[in-house]
Parts: C-alpha cells; sequence; structure tokens
C-alpha cells in the first residue's frame, strides 16, 4: 500500500467506525482531493461527511473546531499545507487554546500534503511543522511511512487534542510498504528506531528518514554503522527514545527537511545538549534546507534541500570529530 | 447635516422588519427590563471596582449596548440554541442564566473560576448554559459559531447560533470568510454586527465605505438589515425572525444594530477622541432609560419598582464582587495543567 493509501485506508474506517468523524475541504468531494486522497469516498460518505468547502482555510479549520465543540471529530484537509496560513490564527488561536482555556476537548485533525523537492515552487513546498510545534496546545505529527501514516492518522482522529498531520506530498506514491489491514493504531509521542545501528545517531522525520536511510547505506560502505531515530511526533516528543540512542552511539546528527534556522531540529539538539551532554563525543550537527523560500527551478531546488549526501557529509564531520 | 464623514448619527432609511408595538406580554418586557439593569449595574459595578483600583484585566463598559445584549439573546431558546458573545454582551450571559458568581469570579480570575484563572473577562464558555465565549481576536469565534451549527445540522437538529462583532472587527477577513460559509452551507447563524461607531479610537469612515453594514448581506445572499439599536423591542423582534427563519432552514441573517459606545475601549481609554455633541445625542437614547420611560408608561411596572429594582440589583453585583474578591488567586500549579486533554 503506498503512502497515500493508507492514509485514505486509516479516514475510511474511521468514518466507517465513528459517525462523528466527517471531512471538510477543498474539492475532496466529486473530485477526490488535489491528489485523490478521498477519491471515491463522497460515493461511500455522500457529501454530508464528505464537505466540499469553499476557498476559505478560515472558516473550514474553524468550523472543524466548532464542529468538534459540536460532539464530530472533524478532519479538515488543506490543499496544500502551505495554505494553511490563512487558517493559522484559527488552529493557533483558537484551537490551540481551547483546552487551557475552558477545559474542553476540541479533536480535529488538520492535514495535507507538505514538503518540497517535487517542483512544485515555494507555495506548494513549505515545511511548517514547526511553527505548530511552537504554538502550545497543538499536536503535530509528521509520517515517514505508510503503516505508521495509516496508525497514526487513526491515532489523531481518536486524539482529543488538535492535531496538524504533516504528510509528506513526495512520499505520496513514492514509498510502498505491507500496511496492516483493518483497525491500527500507532499511539502520538512514540519514537521508533528505524534502522539499529552503532556508530552515530541519525534522529530525523518525514522525508529527512528516507534520506537517512540511503545516507546509512552509503556510509555503512565505510564502516559506519548508522542508526536511524524516525521521531515520527514533535509534539508529543518521544525524549526518552532518542537520547536512548545517543547514549548508545555518543554522536549525533539530527535531520530535517524544513529550513535549519528555528527549525524543530534545534529543539532536539538542545534537549540532547541538556540530557546527554556527558554522553556524547561530538557536537551535535544539524541538516536541514537552507533558509529560503523553496524554489522552482530544479537545479535551485536539490541546492537548496537537504540531501541523502548531505547527511553522509555531516555523519562524517562528526565522526572525524 | 453632520458632514459626510460623520456617520455617529446614521440610522436605517427602512427596516424590513416591522416595528414592534407595545409587547403583548407585560412578562417579557419585565424580563427585557431585568436583564438590561442587570447589564447596565453590572457594568457599574465594575467601573466602581476599576476607579478603587481593585479591577484585574481591562473593564470594557457595554454602556449603550444593553438592548442588543438582551433582545437578540431573548430571540433564543436558550434550551437548544447557543450564545457565541463577545465582551460587550454581558446582557446575553444573563439571559442565558449565567450564575454572577461565576461571572464575576472569572472576571476577576479567582480560584473556582471556569477557567481555572488562564484567561478572563467574558471569554469562558459554559456549554451546561450554551455559552461559548469570544477569544480577544474578534471575529475569530463566527467560523467557530458557523461549525457549532454546521454539526447540528448534521445531526439533525435545529440549534441556532447567535454571534456578534463590531464596525470595526466586522473588517476581519474571518468574518467575511463565516458569513460566506454559512451561506453557502445554509447555516442557521445569526451575525449582528453592534455598531457603536467606533472601534477603539477609529471612526467607522476610516473602517468601511458602504454605506450601511447590512448591505454585505446582498452581497452573501444572505438576508440583511440594519436596526437601532438601541430599542430593545426592535431588537428582539427583528432576532425573532431571524432565529424563525434559521429554524426553518432559510440560513443566516445579518444583522446591523446601530448603537453608541457610550465610554472609551475599556476604562483606561478616556474616549477624547469622541466629539462632546455625539454622546450628548445619543444619550438621548439611551436604552435602558427610554425602556424603562416606555415600561412604566404602559403601566408594566412604576417608577419605585424600577428604581429598587436597580439598587437591589447594584447591590447583588457588589455582593458578588466582594465574594469574588474574597477568594484567593488560583494555584500557581494550574498554569501547568490542560494545555493538552490528557484523556
Amino acid at each position: 500500500m503506498t503512502y497515500l493509501e493508507a492514509i485514505a485506508d486509516a479516514l475510511r474506517l474511521e468514518m466507517r467506525r465513528d459517525p462523528t468523524v466527517f471531512q471538510i475541504g477543498e474539492d475532496i468531494g466529486t473530485y477526490g482531493g488535489a491528489f485523490k486522497l478521498t477519491k471515491g469516498m463522497i460515493d461511500e460518505f455522500g457529501p454530508t461527511r464528505i464537505i466540499d468547502a469553499p476557498i476559505s482555510e478560515a472558516a473550514i479549520i474553524g468550523s472543524a473546531i466548532g464542529a468538534a465543540l459540536n460532539g464530530m471529530r472533524p478532519v479538515a484537509e488543506m490543499q496544500f499545507m502551505d495554505f494553511v496560513t490563512n487558517g493559522f490564527n484559527q488552529l493557533v488561536t483558537v484551537a490551540g487554546t481551547t483546552a487551557y482555556r475552558w477545559s474542553m476537548p476540541v479533536p480535529i485533525v488538520v492535514r495535507g500534503p507538505s514538503g518540497g523537492g517535487v517542483g512544485a515552487n515555494p507555495f506548494h513546498s513549505r515545511n511548517s511543522e514547526a511553527w505548530f510545534a511552537h504554538a502550545t496546545g497543538l499536536k503535530v505529527v509528521c509520517p515517514a511511512f505508510p503503516a505508521d501514516a495509516k496508525g497514526l492518522m487513526t491515532a489523531s482522529i481518536r486524539d482529543n487534542n488538535p492535531v496538524v498531520f504533516f504528510e509528506h506530498k513526495g512520499l505520496y506514491r513514492k514509498i510502498k510498504e505491507d500496511v496492516p489491514e483493518g483497525e491500527y493504531v500507532v499511539p502520538l509521542g512514540v519514537a521508533r528506531v528505524v534502522r539499529p545501528g552503532t556508530s552515530v545517531s541519525v534522529i530525523a522525520y518525514g522525508s529527512a528518514v528516507h534520506m537517512a536511510l540511503e545516507a546509512s547505506e552509503a556510509l555503512l560502505r565505510e564502516g559506519i554503522d548508522v542508526e536511524v531515530v524516525d521521531i515520527r511526533t514533535l509534539v508529543p516528543f518521544d525524549e526518552e527514545t532518542v537520547l536512548e540512542s545517543v547514549r548508545r552511539t555518543h554522536r549525533v546528527v539530527v535531520a530535517h527537511e524544513a529550513v535549519l534556522t528555528a527549525g524543530f531540529g534545534g529543539e532536539i539538539a538542545a534537549r540532547i545538549a541538556d540530557k546527554a551532554f556527558r554522553w556524547l563525543d561530538a557536537p551535535v550537527r544539524r541538516v536541514a534546507a537552507f533558509d529560503a523560500p523553496t524554489p522552482f527551478a530544479p537545479t535551485l531546488e536539490k541546492a537548496v534541500l537537504p540531501n541523502a549526501e548531505t547527511i553522509v557529509s555531516a555523519v562524517r564531520d562528526v565522526m572525524a570529530f | 447635516m453632520p458632514p459626510s464623514t460623520d456617520r455617529s448619527w446614521y440610522m436605517p432609511k427602512k427596516s424590513t422588519s416591522t416595528r414592534a408595538s407595545a409587547p403583548k406580554n407585560a412578562e417579557l418586557a419585565r424580563q427585557m427590563l431585568t436583564y438590561m439593569i442587570m447589564a447596565r449595574e453590572f457594568d457599574a459595578a465594575m467601573l466602581r471596582l476599576y476607579r478603587q483600583g481593585k479591577a484585574f484585566g481591562g473593564v470594557y463598559s457595554q454602556l449603550g449596548n444593553e438592548a442588543v445584549s438582551v433582545g437578540s439573546a431573548m430571540a433564543l431558546d436558550n434550551k437548544i440554541d447557543v450564545l457565541f458573545p463577545m465582551h460587550r454582551n454581558i446582557g446575553g450571559h444573563f439571559v442565558f442564566g449565567q450564575d454572577i458568581d461565576q461571572l464575576m469570579v472569572n472576571h476577576l480570575a479567582r480560584e473556582g473560576s471556569q477557567m481555572r484563572g488562564t484567561d478572563g473577562t467574558g471569554h469562558y464558555a459554559d456549554p451546561q448554559r450554551r455559552i461559548y465565549g469570544n477569544v480577544s481576536h474578534l471575529g475569530a469565534m463566527i467560523p467557530v459559531a458557523a461549525g457549532f451549527v454546521m454539526a447540528g445540522l448534521m445531526r439533525g437538529e435545529k440549534t441556532v447560533a447567535m454571534t456578534y462583532i463590531g464596525d470595526g472587527g466586522a473588517q476581519v477577513g474571518e468574518v467575511h470568510e463565516a458569513l460566506n460559509f454559512a451561506a453557502v452551507r445554509k447555516l442557521p447563524l445569526i451575525v449582528i454586527i453592534e455598531n457603536n461607531q467606533y472601534a477603539y479610537s477609529t471612526p467607522n469612515h476610516l473602517e468601511f465605505a458602504c454605506e450601511r453594514l447590512s448591505d454585505r448581506a446582498q452581497g452573501y445572499g444572505m438576508f440583511g438589515t440594519t436596526i437601532d439599536g438601541t430599542d430593545v423591542e426592535l431588537v428582539y423582534q427583528t432576532c425573532r425572525e431571524a432565529v424563525q427563519r434559521a429554524r426553518n432552514g432559510e440560513g443566516p441573517s445579518l444583522i446591523e444594530t446601530v448603537t453608541m459606545r457610550m465610554r472609551g475601549h475599556a476604562e483606561h481609554d478616556d474616549f477624547a477622541y469622541v466629539p462632546k455633541d455625539i454622546l450628548e445625542r445619543w444619550s438621548t437614547k439611551d436604552p435602558v432609560e427610554t425602556y424603562i420611560s416606555r415600561v412604566i408608561q404602559q403601566g408594566i411596572m412604576t417608577e419605585s419598582e424600577v428604581t429598587s429594582l436597580r439598587e437591589s440589583t447594584l447591590s447583588t453585583m457588589i455582593a458578588a464582587i466582594d465574594r469574588a474578591l474574597e477568594r484567593p488567586w488560583p494555584a500557581a500549579e494550574e498554569g501547568f495543567r490542560n494545555v493538552f486533554i490528557e484523556s
């Protein structure tokens, strides 16, 4: 099953299981979504539960919040995650503060395709997960594999808090694996060691996990045995699995596709420095995109985004320290 | 004639609502007056507290807005409908049965407040009483109110939501999105634009260029009207009709109520930017005083009944403030709880 099919599978199963789950977004009904992720769902669930909304991200997220306050579990699609900026206030100001202020659950999922590497220009390529990790009151999920995407989506829909679910559009049809059939839940806040290793830990999420896996194959030929940890969710953050890996390998590279400055990698590096400093044999290195909008031309885009080679080079640096 | 930029005395040319005559139900008039007096005396008590230097946070007077809050909330059925009030809609809280002590404890952020001290003023939600508060980003709760009633429709319920925005807040983009969304989906949502002439210090002519804010309703494909917001019976009647339309599946309404904010944005603001003659003109249309006269004139209540009602209401408010002030501040640990719902 592809990454995209796995997410669709989770949505479909949860909608069958729970009548309070519905979806709202742009072109998700008859058209089946810009990436065809919701294809056919309107036939099964009808236009009351697969709602084609006007181009109004604030109204889409805001109405999802209102419906959640009135007993529903809405899933709102951003056609591209970049457009979440138009609904930012609803997520950050309203959804993220409601539990704290009112002690009331806001069980919404805001999901959509993020990420670059597909020649989609600055406005269809952004990785904005760190904004929401910084916002307070929002859970932030960034799956890298189809099975995780399914299990984390199921957990996100069932969670009583607002969840921002970042799908990577470059992984939608590129990554295939066996996905458990039927109900499958991956709890939020549990990292996974994707590739055990002994020489160095690469802590990553989303597309960077695949870059790290590719890098680890190249590095193995040099005798460097890389451990790849996929944190899977930024909020809640599974600090212990990360620290445990660091205590084993003593060297760390943190990698994400989002831009470097104030990225979530800085948070991971700081936690490691705070809590595992005496296990470190080298400074923590970060691999991330150059601090710029994601450019359009393939030459530029390839140059600013991280890839397996930039991870290889960072790993060599920390090994040589 | 006022200069063309002065909209401070603009009133509807015509109203599609029939002007209410004396309420056939004297009890309704008595209730509306009682709630308006509660709103007025709540303000008086809060102002007193502010002048004593004991108020915590901003004190946002609703002086001049009582008829809108009370008339609109009275038009709802508080067993099935929901109120999404703004900070100057305390009257609506009373109509929906809010407990004065809880209101004061929330305003003053003391232990026992529904919001645990995390927030104050009119921001709290009380789902048992079907009240959902606002946030300081005015306009942000209108899409939320739309979604609330959309969920009701999905389950075949007939819940109507009443929500409010100001002449300034109406310029926020989310308001446009919510109104369009509500019209497209024919949601049972009533949005009242409380045009009280000033958005903080900014007058109407620097906020919008349309003749009436309700003109926008036509652009959204919904019912719209502009009415005198100082006349509680007119507000009630207009909102009753809007509730009826919403209940019948005829979709949302946009009602502009024209009033005057008779105090500053909050009490720290001396509102020197408001010409004194404008305030003088509007003081002749004080919604509480004019309704008191009408109720007395119609023999529904006597002058002394009204006087004693005002006095007893004010002392009730002051007593509630005193009880709230006797409470301790919330425990500091509350600051670390409930960022997420744990279950």
